[in-house]
């Protein structure tokens, strides 16, 4: 063999594209489930680097990351170690979207997840920029990287997040790097496109950094964590995590900032087509909002603490991707923000991410075997929605080199399956972004019964562990046993109870009631019961919360059950792979070629497809019911 | 779609004689050409043109068994869009019979009800409104029935349930919007605008709901309940309109007393008649119970016969009576107009300001035709309440109208309960996805399977 011939060549199980939020978790879930396993990314130190905001949660966000925990995942247990504020958001609004986020001290995130992919058996970490997958067949046996070494492996998880010939622009500047100046990864596409796998141009953004010193806290409103912190991870003690935590502080825009910004939209490369990308609608720059929202007089501008290690502050709610003499003065006319020193710019980031529906419902890519891909490469956006991916791409990836079936939750199960069916399923223009509005069985899918929803499934994979799960087995054990106590025991109209109805603004009893029946009160609560419910056995908190919202929402829980049967019919009718739509003449000419080419798993995943009209779906049904009596 | 050949009777099963075997499927013309001679020599009948009819005789075998017309249809211009053979026989259901046994021990496979219209719907002729519509058709009773399934094929309660859907949808996606965006879009006073469009809504869905009484007349027949002081002559009412024939047979000796029910067809309506037990015996502690009970029947009746005794004259129980039927749909009988008048045809229409007063006299039978033509009036200015046109006419659609009615009235309980906003999506889903069923929007595996169900064999 020729000198210039020899190669450095090795061999793993799985290989982990990426080591972003979804590749982190990819990388662990393989790796803890016993599988060799490396990770690549092009800076080490940038592994769970936090681009964008420095939080972790919020919105529909936080559900997704319980849900993770409670399968077995890392972001949660990660999150509670290193935050520097935690506040439950919408505590005014009803359990299904009290959503938890908190604040992360960038550096320690970092840090410390670092810590634990380096202390995973299994699991290596390798600075190299993947340029091509190599496949024999339609199955994936390979990568390569640009230095020209070579990576067999049985199945590989794509996660490169923003970095496929990622361009950082604001104004007129354009440089060709992923965010922070970070090396974009810009050779990989070509090989996908080989491949044929068809790849889209997305396009997010951040806002300015700025010196802290610089802000007049003064004219903002400052905004505190909750006095009781609840934790992330169902595995951490709350008691463990009481600390002291930092402010983030709100204020406003106003008619100068917007006249400034109207002023120069022809100098913002978005309006002026110089961004190909298409950008989120949901997580708009400061300059969509003004033309979107032109009758609102002002938006919030939340100041966010970067870490506890630096003074740079975030400006959440200002990314922008206009000129920078154009942001220095409009930061500047917010209120505190009058004399702010830009420490970065804020910038759009244009990148290359896939069509996801060229994937099946488990991640992996319909044309190539062992091939599985999650996170903004799969054109979501955010880190929460990045991380589920990127563990269910690694369970599954696992799995498949096991030999066993892959794992899908369906959108009665979790956030994270209504996310991924999502993304595999319609068609999307712009970054996805999980939203409790997504979720039509909200209500069942709450944050704080992840663990109750999801620890037996995380069980099954086999990243949740045997003590784990039975204390998961007692909880629940414990809820449905004060149910029944509740349900059981009848109070009468002693002076005693009357008396405690009265000052609860409550009806007086006239007739015997089950302790149940009064929780549902809505002047009522579990809680304030406590005073007249004598045989109330001590319980967790955890436990008493299920009590209360499974009683009192009883009503709605089970109207939302029995919507969550009619899904099932039709989740649970699967369409055969080799299905010929063409031989139905039934369907439109749109459904059978949508159907054809998107080849759905079942008919729930059908109905979901756009251009299936629901008369397409009747004629599916009754055709497979035709075919099943032949 | 690899499909065999069906076979069936597609008429009705009647002592008329005349009948059509219906063969559908890529073997049709074949299986035919097994068992057809056409009269006319040389003719070949798997050569025969589409869409002709010919003439001839069925065949088992050496023995002839009718003598028929046969119509070809080459798919996909036939109804289910397959080959399709009808064969037209006049000899009598057993030959009938016999005909269609020929065609099966010749290829064809009996059909299965409903299969034909469930072929027509996979090869994309009729959606799945349609055929259950044609479902409707199969078993309404009367024209008026016809009519209205046709309407429903046509698609105007469809419109009108898509508008209604349309709005809870809005309110819906304003919600989560809100609380998708609380900083652009707030949710203050809302509560106050949406329990103002619930109750709009929920409006409309009654006025379709109560259509369905119109519905329920069409196919099961108007609840019509006869009501009167004792001698009044209820009984003899009666029997005039059942027929001397009918009364005997259905009297089952006071057995079924409590529910009775007589079915007639008055100028194609049907009449539903309720609780005719206790208005047939003339005992008359029993009769009085009769009343007392008709009384109670008349609340949910949709019509109501009242019969009045021209001869006595009105007296206290009569107020009673007119009293509890106020808002009710009635005639008035104003019977016995063959004795003499205790007060004029002219004075009671003015007691019973507006109602129809017929004079009537149940032992000469007159009054019967304008009877007649008044209930038809009724029945469609009824109709006209609902000056669109719109009526239910199916169980299932007006189940699901009660139902979406019903998740409505939840979204305004939990306004009034001061439930978070957020809770509100759940029972507007259901109401929209219920409403949906109706339209079709609303995949439903259960729908679809059903229809199917209710067609008898040959459609």
């Amino acid at each position: 063999m020729a000198e210039e011939d020899k190669i450095l060549e090795e061999s793993y199980d799985v290989v982990v594209v990426g080591a972003g939020h979804a590749g982190c978790e990819a990388a662990l879930a393989c790796a803890r489930l016993g599988l060799d396993t490396i990770m690549f990314t092009v800076s080490v130190d940038s592994i769970a680097l936090m681009p964008c905001n420095p939080n972790i949660g919020g919105s529909s966000k936080g559900h997704l990351v319980r849900e993770l925990d409670a399968l077995g995942g890392e972001m949660g247990k990660n999150i509670d170690k290193t935050f520097i504020q935690s506040k439950m958001l919408n505590r005014s609004k009803g359990p299904a979207v009290h959503s938890l986020r908190a604040q992360a001290d960038k550096q320690s995130y970092t840090g410390e997840m670092r810590r634990t992919l380096e202390n995973t058996e299994h699991l290596t970490i390798r600075q190299a920029e993947v340029s091509e997958i190599e496949t024999e067949g339609d199955r994936i046996v390979g990568i390569g990287t640009v230095s020209g070494a070579r990576y067999r492996c049985r199945a590989a998880v794509l996660a490169t997040g923003v970095y496929l010939r990622a361009r950082c622009i604001f104004g007129n500047v354009s440089n060709p790097t992923g965010p922070n100046g970070l090396q974009a990864a810009t050779h990989l596409t070509d090989s996908l496109k080989a491949h044929g796998i068809a790849m889209y141009r997305f396009k997010t953004g951040t806002p300015a950094r700025v010196d802290g010193r610089s802000i007049d806290f003064s004219k903002m409103e400052e905004q505190f964590g909750d006095e009781r912190i609840v934790p992330f991870s169902f595995t951490t003690d709350p008691d463990d995590i009481q600390r002291e935590q930092v402010s983030c502080w709100l204020t406003y825009t106003n008619e100068e900032t917007h006249r400034i910004i109207r002023e120069n939209l022809d100098r913002s490369p978005l309006f002026s087509g110089f961004i190909e990308g298409t950008g989120p609608r949901y997580c708009p720059s400061i300059e969509d909002k003004v033309v979107r929202f032109a009758d609102k007089e002002r938006h919030q501008v939340f100041i966010e603490p970067e870490g506890e290690y630096t003074n740079e502050m975030y400006l959440g709610g200002m990314s922008s991707s206009l000129p920078e003499d154009v942001q220095h003065a409009m930061y500047r006319t917010v209120p505190g923000l009058e004399n702010v020193k830009i420490v970065r710019n804020a910038y759009a980031i244009e990148y290359d991410c896939i069509d996801a529906r060229q994937l099946y419902p488990t991640l992996e890519f319909r044309n190539i075997k062992g091939l599985f891909s999650g996170g903004q490469f799969n054109g979501s956006s955010g880190y929460e929605e990045a991380a589920v991916q990127g563990f269910m791409a690694g369970v599954n990836a696992a799995r498949s080199v096991r030999g066993q079936e892959g794992i899908v939750l369906d959108r009665s199960q979790a956030y994270i399956g209504v996310l991924i069916d999502d993304l595999v399923t319609k068609e999307s223009h712009e970054p996805y972004r999980m939203m409790t509005s997504r979720a039509e069985y909200r209500l069942l899918l709450r944050q704080d019964n992840a663990d109750l929803r999801l620890t037996q499934i995380g069980h099954e994979i086999g990243l949740i562990d045997e003590e784990r799960y039975r204390k998961l087995l007692k909880k629940k054990e414990l809820i449905r046993e004060e149910i029944r106590r509740l349900e059981g025991t009848t109070v009468g109209g002693t002076e005693k109870i009357q008396r405690f109805l009265e000052k609860s603004g409550s009806t007086l009893l006239k007739n015997g009631v089950t302790l149940a029946e009064l929780v549902k009160r809505p002047e009522l609560s579990y809680e304030a019961l406590g005073e007249i419910d004598e045989g109330r056995p001590f319980l967790p908190p955890a436990v008493r919360e299920q009590v209360e919202i499974d009683l009192k929402y009883e009503g709605y829980l089970k109207r939302q059950e029995s919507q969550v049967r009619q899904f099932k019919k039709l989740e649970g009718k699967r369409l055969p792979e080799d299905f010929d739509y063409e031989a139905i003449k039934g369907l439109r000419k749109e459904a059978m070629q949508k159907l054809n080419q998107l080849r759905p798993v079942n008919i729930g995943q059908a109905s979901r497809i756009s251009g299936v009209s629901p008369a397409d779906i009747s004629v599916l049904l009754v055709y497979l019911e035709q075919r099943k009596n032949h | 779609m690899e499909t065999d050949t069906i076979a069936a009777i597609a008429t009705a099963m009647t002592d008329s004689g005349i009948g059509i075997v219906r063969i559908s499927g890529k073997e049709a013309l074949w299986v035919l050409s097994r068992i057809f001679q056409p009269k006319k020599r040389g003719l070949e009948v798997t050569k025969l043109p589409s869409h002709t009819v010919t003439y001839g005789h069925v065949y088992d075998g050496e023995t002839m068994i009718d003598e028929v017309l046969v119509l070809y249809m080459k798919g996909p211009h036939s109804y289910t869009a397959e080959d399709t053979v009808e064969i037209d026989c006049h000899g009598g259901v057993l030959v009938m019979k016999r005909v269609l046994e020929t065609v099966v021990r010749n290829g064809a496979r009996p059909a299965q009800a409903g299969e034909f219209t469930k072929r027509a719907f996979l090869n994309g002729r009729i959606d799945l409104s349609q055929a259950e519509a044609v479902a409707e058709l199969i078993h309404s009773k009367n024209e008026y029935a016809r009519k209205s399934s046709l309407r429903q094929l046509k698609g105007s309660v469809s419109e009108k349930i898509e508008r209604l859907r349309g709005r809870i949808l809005y309110e819906t996606a304003f919600l989560e919007a809100a609380l998708d965006d609380p900083e652009h879009m707030s949710l203050d006073g809302y509560r106050e605008r949406l329990r103002g469009t619930m109750a709009e809504v929920k409006g409309e869905i009654k006025a379709l709901i109560d259509s369905a009484a119109g519905g329920r007349m069409l196919s099961e027949g108007i609840k019509t309940v006869i009501l009167g002081k004792p001698n009044a002559g209820k009984s003899s009412v009666l029997n005039l309109l059942l027929g001397e024939e009918r009364a005997i047979v259905t009297d089952v000796a006071g057995t079924t007393r409590d529910t009775l029910e007589e079915h007639l067809v008055l100028g194609g309506i049907s009449l539903n008649l309720m609780d005719t037990a206790g208005i047939r015996d003339t005992e008359d502690i029993v009769e009085k119970i009769g009343v007392e009970r008709a009384m109670d029947h008349a609340k949910d009746a949709d019509l109501i016969l009242y019969v009045v005794d021209s001869a006595a004259g009105l007296t206290g129980e009569d107020e009673r009576i007119m009293e509890a039927i106020q808002e009710k749909q009635a005639v008035i009988l104003f019977n016995k107009s063959d004795l003499e008048q205790a007060l004029t045809v002219e004075e009671a229409k003015e007691l019973f300001a507006g109602r129809p007063v017929i004079s009537f006299s149940a032992r000469e039978g007159t009054g019967l035709s304008e009877l007649t033509d008044e209930v038809s009036r009724l029945f469609f200015s009824g109709m006209v309440r609902f000056n669109d046109e719109i009526y239910i006419t199916s169980a299932r659609q007006k189940h699901a109208l009660e139902k979406a009615f019903e998740s409505l009235g939840q979204v305004e309980t939990s306004i009034e309960n001061g439930m978070p906003e957020d809770f509100y999506s759940i029972d507007l889903m259901d109401a929209y996805e219920t409403l949906g069923l109706i339209t079709g929007e609303t995949v439903s595996e259960d729908l679809a399977l059903e229809i199917f169900d209710k067609f008898c064999m040959g459609k």
